[in-house]
């Protein structure tokens, strides 16, 4: 059994470090002032998918993003860890697009891709922290879907079993294929980029990048056919523009700040078990841990 | 974040010597696998930008997974259970991660899917997993043996194995028996050829296998009956998917407690024979030997450069007297001190590795076709450097890395003792890297032949003659005073004809070559990078210098008649 995997990744402002010029007038994040990664997430969900594909040999792992043209940087990342190929959904047209306009074109790009039984996507982002694309992207596509999973347990005869991280314990789930799982921060990390890999794909590019690219190698694209990254414009995926990007979104984000948590006033406590528990059941109460 | 790559610049200077170009032209045939591989270079800068990206994965894997594990690993260590060894589980995660990073097989050639790299980088991340757990560094480099396999083995056998170590198989050289240490010529374990089946079978017990419970094991083994000496020992390939050999315990040791230690016993174990009979320990285990020393050299590095980054953290930390620890002068001169031996051993550590990939792979390209004559004086110009230059580095750097993890112990003073830190397991380490592959005195008898013979001092020579920044200049005619101390000590010894003499001496003459060549290769990357080496360029040649100058004191005010003070019966 062979299985064909979609992974939805995203490029997502390193918010880890929030600076004042994090959001811009129109009340966007200000991707450019942020370091960009591989939505922390996504990396688990390509590691669930990379799994499978160990399991099962001959499937293939899928990438689709959307987001400006350096987000190819997530294809070139997810082709060094061991996905097979990608596309980069990319037009003027997708930007500021929120969580709806957004599940709507990965969802008119996922009809394009064809075929699949699994699409696998993070829980959420770490910029907008929705969790809503993943689900929506089910319902747009008419197909089941299986949030805060751990674990991929099994696939077998058409169903998936899968463990499920909720708050207060785990679940077991099975469901029938094809299916969308979004999966959480606790399974298992992403496994390295793999030296092979990195050598194949280094440089891979988009046929955009190729044109701004001065890089003497830019030609070895046209004999090492495994490493021309699709790019897809609204057209490509025949997408209405009036439901993409800003015209497509109902949300509009009123402010972008960083919160820091401040101590006002300190407090002693001594090594009492009674005492380290109080405080250890304050913080997660607050939120401080847990 | 942590990248054991990224956070050391010192890798990054050694990784672009310029000697590389040679190396990886050579390694790359041109670069004329490009055409056939999609993952072989075009060019120079190609590979070298691929060695820089894998250098970094193997310091992400190394930072993000093998460090953190290292403790625990140093706690749980391995067992036994059914005559099989578990590892510890941080130990199991290790070997998952670097093989999913690709890293092993790193030095094989494409066609079985290894990444054909120059040793240069295997050794580079050797010596980054050594700073992160010098025990999981055992496992991890043990996949040199496959080396051996692909320069003695038959087709057949490469195609059988290489693509197994390269997908994960891990490798162990069963060496050692109990009566069987240093003097290997006196290993018993019998091969007996079994005609019915077309195969060898082993049958008998060795003892401190390193890995023992491995997928892939290299053996040598007695096949010539009734022969006693190490002429009668062929090299044989035991896969372990074909049993017989168990793993009767393992030891309790002081250090590398991840790196199971294991007395194996052999019992009609199916084998296949490497290479020619009665070459196993005269030529295959000697190479094999010689690859061990380079990465148990790369090992005592990795752990130089933990106990440095440990000392001066600590001693910047910790306040006493009203001040940070550091700023005392005798806290200080020994961070220094290690800094300075630290450095010492990674240059030689990589002039090493770059002399044995020249040879390796002429010799490599010899199999191939014949080399002109210029290529054959390089091979053998090489190969002779590699030969002095391992026994010479394995004693400096493990010694080098003995002292310093001792040093870095003093400067955390009773904190250092107490099992909170972790020099005290870098100390446990370290102690056995001057023992295993040969010992320090073992590696002094390889080693003073090159002193006799003069391999040393002509390179000394060569180094002189190198043309370096004017601003050197004052450090590099101390050395040239050293080299003209050296060259009156070595016939004052090698002119008595005495052989017990000059074995009683031995050891100070080889130190005496390993100080100053190590001098002059700091003073190189001073050259190159007066930023990161100066400062050891500068306190190392102080060592040196008086290292020297005392063992002069020593030979020329000895007595050779009073060598009899010495002999304890």
């Amino acid at each position: 059994m062979s299985l064909k995997i979609i992974v939805l990744a995203k490029q997502v402002p390193d918010t880890r470090n929030v600076g004042k010029d994090a959001m811009k007038a129109d009340g966007t994040v200000n991707r450019a002032a942020l370091p960009a990664i591989f939505n922390p997430e996504d990396l688990n969900a390509l590691e669930q998918a990379l799994r499978l594909k160990d399991e099962f040999p001959g499937s293939t792992v899928t990438l689709l993003t959307m987001g400006p043209p350096r987000a190819a940087d997530i294809i070139r990342e997810g082709l060094f860890r061991g996905a097979d190929n990608g596309y980069l959904l990319t037009d003027r047209v997708f930007a500021g697009a929120d969580t709806l306009a957004t599940s709507y074109a990965l969802h008119e790009a996922i009809k394009k891709i064809g075929k699949f039984d699994l699409i696998i996507s993070g829980r959420q982002a770490i910029d907008g922290d929705t969790a809503q694309v993943g689900p929506q992207v089910a319902e747009k596509l008419g197909i089941s879907q299986i949030t805060y999973a751990e674990e991929i347990r099994s696939v077998k005869d058409g169903k998936i079993t899968v463990k499920r991280r909720l708050e207060r314990g785990v679940e077991i789930v099975e469901g029938k294929l094809p299916l969308l799982v979004t999966v959480n921060s606790s399974a298992p990390n992403c496994r390295p980029r793999n030296a092979r890999l990195i050598q194949q794909y280094k440089y891979a590019k988009t046929a955009s990048e190729r044109q701004t690219d001065s890089n003497d190698y830019v030609n070895i694209c046209n004999t090492r056919a495994c490493i021309n990254l699709e790019e897809w414009s609204a057209a490509d995926v025949n997408a209405d523009p009036k439901q993409c990007g800003l015209s497509g979104s109902p949300t509009k984000v009123k402010k972008v700040e960083n919160v820091v948590f401040q101590t006002k006033e300190s407090k002693a406590i001594d090594s009492s078990d009674r005492q380290i528990e109080d405080l250890i059941i304050e913080l997660i109460t607050n939120h401080t841990i847990g | 974040m942590s990248n054991f790559y990224l956070d050391n610049p010192s890798l990054r200077h050694h990784l672009h010597h310029p000697l590389m170009r040679r190396i990886v032209e050579l390694k790359e045939r041109n670069y004329t696998e490009a055409e056939q591989y999609d993952y072989a270079p075009f060019d120079f800068e190609d590979a070298m930008d691929s060695y820089e990206k894998v250098m970094e994965i193997a310091g992400d894997v190394i930072g993000e997974i093998v460090a953190p594990n290292a403790e625990e690993v140093d706690h749980t260590g391995p067992s036994v259970v059914n005559n099989r060894v578990l590892y510890a589980p941080g130990t199991v995660e290790n070997l998952k991660a670097t093989t999913q990073a690709g890293l092993m097989g790193l030095s094989m050639p494409r066609r079985y899917n290894g990444l054909n790299f120059p040793m240069v980088t295997f050794i580079m991340a050797s010596d980054m997993a050594a700073r992160a757990d010098a025990g999981f560094c055992n496992l991890w480099a043990l996949q040199d043996c496959a080396e051996t396999l692909y320069e003695f083995g038959d087709e057949a056998q490469r195609q059988q194995f290489i693509p197994r170590v390269c997908a994960g198989a891990t490798m162990s050289m069963d060496l050692t028996e109990p009566d069987a240490g240093s003097d290997l010529q006196a290993v018993m374990l019998r091969a007996t050829y079994d005609e019915a089946n077309d195969c060898w079978r082993l049958n008998g017990v060795k003892r401190f296998i390193t890995n023992g419970d491995s997928d892939i094991h290299l053996v040598l083994a007695r096949s010539e009956e009734g022969t006693k000496d190490g002429r009668g020992l062929s090299m044989l390939i035991y896969d372990k998917r074909d049993g017989g050999v168990n793993v009767r315990r393992i030891e309790n040791k002081m250090g590398i407690k991840g790196s199971p230690t294991c007395e194996l016993t052999y019992k009609n174990a199916k084998a296949q024979l490497c290479g020619s009979r009665r070459l196993g320990l005269i030529k295959y285990v000697m190479s094999l030997m010689n690859g061990a020393r380079l990465g148990i050299m790369a090992q005592a590095t990795g752990l130089s450069d933990a106990a440095y980054r440990e000392a001066i953290a600590y001693a910047r930390d910790r306040k006493q007297f009203g001040k940070a620890i550091i700023e005392f002068p005798a806290v200080y001169e020994m961070i220094s001190t290690i800094k300075a031996k630290l450095d010492a051993s990674r240059t030689i550590l990589y002039e090493t590795s770059r002399f044995v990939d020249i040879y390796k792979i002429l010799e490599d390209i010899e199999r191939e076709r014949k080399l002109d004559e210029t290529e054959k004086a390089e091979l053998k110009k090489y190969k002779k450097l590699a030969d002095a230059f391992t026994p010479l580095g394995k004693a400096m750097n493990t010694e080098y890395a003995n002292q310093n993890t001792y040093d870095c112990i003093q400067i955390h003073g009773g904190s250092g003792f107490m099992k909170d830190y972790p020099c005290e397991r870098y100390y446990r380490d370290a102690r056995i890297t001057n023992i295993y592959e040969g010992t320090t005195q073992l590696q002094v008898v390889a080693a003073i032949r090159h002193v006799l013979t003069g391999t040393y001092l002509s390179q000394m020579k060569a180094y002189q003659e190198e043309q370096l920044n004017p601003e050197l200049d004052g450090l590099k005619i101390r050395l040239a005073r050293l080299v003209e101390i050296y060259e009156q000590l070595v016939p004052k010894v090698a002119d008595t004809k005495d052989n017990e003499y000059i074995d009683f001496q031995a050891r100070r003459l080889v130190e005496s070559a390993g100080h100053i060549i190590l001098g002059y290769l700091l003073l190189s990357d001073a050259d190159r990078n007066p930023e990161l080496f100066k400062r050891s360029a500068e306190v190392y040649i102080n060592y040196g210098e008086a290292e020297v100058r005392k063992i002069r004191d020593f030979i020329e005010g000895f007595n050779i008649e009073n060598l009899g003070y010495y002999k304890q019966v």
